[in-house]
């Protein structure tokens, strides 16, 4: 046993929801990664007591691949319309992006280039990564891999930015003949992504990048 | 009983280890040995500081959603939004998906979550424990990150400089109250919420 012990090796169990110390009875005390089928609740708040996130793999990999399918419209479809006297104009997040960088403040458009571009493009690499280094058991740069999980979801909402940008402007620009904005499909399928990405985060359970061969530094 | 002692051991939620707690003093954060996580950090805040910036949150809450946010103005015409104006707007755009999401994580989810606190701290202020407490916990630990108003202020700047090359934009008082909620929700991004199991104990009645 090393200095730092896991709860699995000490037999107890940590619940999710309200951060008790459980010791734990019944199930297979073998960590395998996708939880142990211990029916057992929690006695403060009821919560069922698992060991890893259930089918963490799967649920992450399978909301990973769907927000990036929903990426692809979300980048290629326009977002938004701008319409007014003789002019109708479609614009798409990477062409915002441009257009604030040439018009408005390019302080502006590198947050939102960072909150629509970077941060979900850093999302599908991060997690992708994530996941096939833990399925591996991979002992390859734990700390940093959890540190870069932690990144992660703290900055994941963060791209909900430009949808509500493009709701706000809906809103607003509103002058009949003279000038209008209307969302395009783009919005919905990027805010699909967002939500999407957020629960892949979510069902990933960073407790599996430690679980591998155990090459304890 | 399956419990060993609940109150001395912590167990790092992203990698599992376990520790032995111990007493933090004012400004201190424990942090995971093994991964770098965040275990426990010293609890700043009383549960009556806290009910007051919840409160506080609620009154600025209602301002920012009462107020209109941004006036803009086109060769005499003005025309300005409120954040139920924003949901609506979606709607009859056939945005649904997208006025549902505006809706939920910038009025329903932020109303949820003050109004659940609200509940638990004012009777937390007397040492007990409020009508639903266990299920109001559980709900409260599952609204997590889906509430999304610090990023809607940031998100009304961009469309303000955006409208800027276009319109006259005033900024009305809506966003203000907005900015307002941004603070308390960063105040109140450092707690940990956790710390009600503990301090507001079971009763043997």
């Amino acid at each position: 046993m090393s200095a730092l012990p896991r709860a699995a090796e000490l037999g107890l169990i940590a619940c999710t929801v309200c951060g008790l110390v459980c010791r734990n009875v019944p199930g297979d005390p073998q960590l395998d990664g996708d939880g142990v089928d211990d029916a057992m609740a929690c006695p403060r708040c009821g919560s069922t007591l698992r060991r890893r996130k259930p089918d963490s793999y799967a649920r992450t990999w399978a909301l990973l691949i769907a927000a990036f399918i929903m990426y692809i419209p979300a980048n290629v479809l326009p977002i938004m319309r701008t319409a007014s006297l003789n002019d109708i104009d479609d614009n798409t997040i990477i062409s915002g992006v441009v257009e604030l960088w040439v018009k408005g403040s390019p302080n502006l458009a590198i947050i939102v280039f960072t909150a629509s571009i970077v941060v979900p493009v850093l999302k599908f690499l991060a997690l992708g990564t994530l996941l096939v280094s833990s399925q591996q058991g991979s002992g390859w740069a734990r700390a940093q891999r959890a540190r870069l999980y932690r990144l992660v979801e703290l900055i994941g909402y963060w791209s909900m930015l430009d949808v509500f940008v493009v709701a706000l402007l809906t809103a607003l620009v509103r002058f009949s003949v003279l000038s209008l904005v209307e969302p395009l499909p783009g919005v919905i399928f990027f805010g699909l992504t967002v939500v999407l990405t957020m629960l892949a985060s979510m069902s990933f359970d960073p407790r599996l990048i430690w679980d591998g061969k155990d090459t304890d530094d | 009983m399956g419990t060993s002692s609940p109150e001395t051991l912590l167990v790092c939620e992203h990698c599992d280890t376990v520790y032995r707690r111990r007493p933090l003093a004012r400004g201190e954060v424990a942090t995971c040995a093994r991964c770098g996580a965040e275990l426990e950090r010293h609890h700043a805040l009383s549960v009556n500081a806290m009910l007051a910036l919840i409160l506080t949150a609620m009154i600025v809450f209602v301002q920012a959603n009462m107020w209109p946010i941004v006036t803009l103005g086109l060769s005499g015409q003005q025309s300005s939004t409120t954040l139920w104006g924003v949901i609506l707007a979606m709607w009859r755009e056939e945005a649904k998906v997208v006025s549902v999401l505006v809706a939920a994580t910038l009025f329903f989810f932020p109303l949820m979550k003050m109004l659940l606190l609200g509940w638990l701290l004012w009777f937390g202020k007397a040492g007990r424990r409020a009508p639903g407490f266990v299920p109001l916990m559980v709900a409260l630990h599952r609204l997590g990150p889906w509430t999304m108003s610090e990023v809607f202020v940031l998100g009304a700047l961009v469309a303000i400089v955006k409208a800027h090359t276009y319109f006259d934009v005033t900024p009305d008082p809506g966003i203000y109250a907005y900015a307002a909620l941004t603070l308390l929700i960063t105040i109140f991004a450092g707690v940990d919420l956790r710390q009600l199991w503990d301090q507001v104990p079971e009763r043997a009645a």
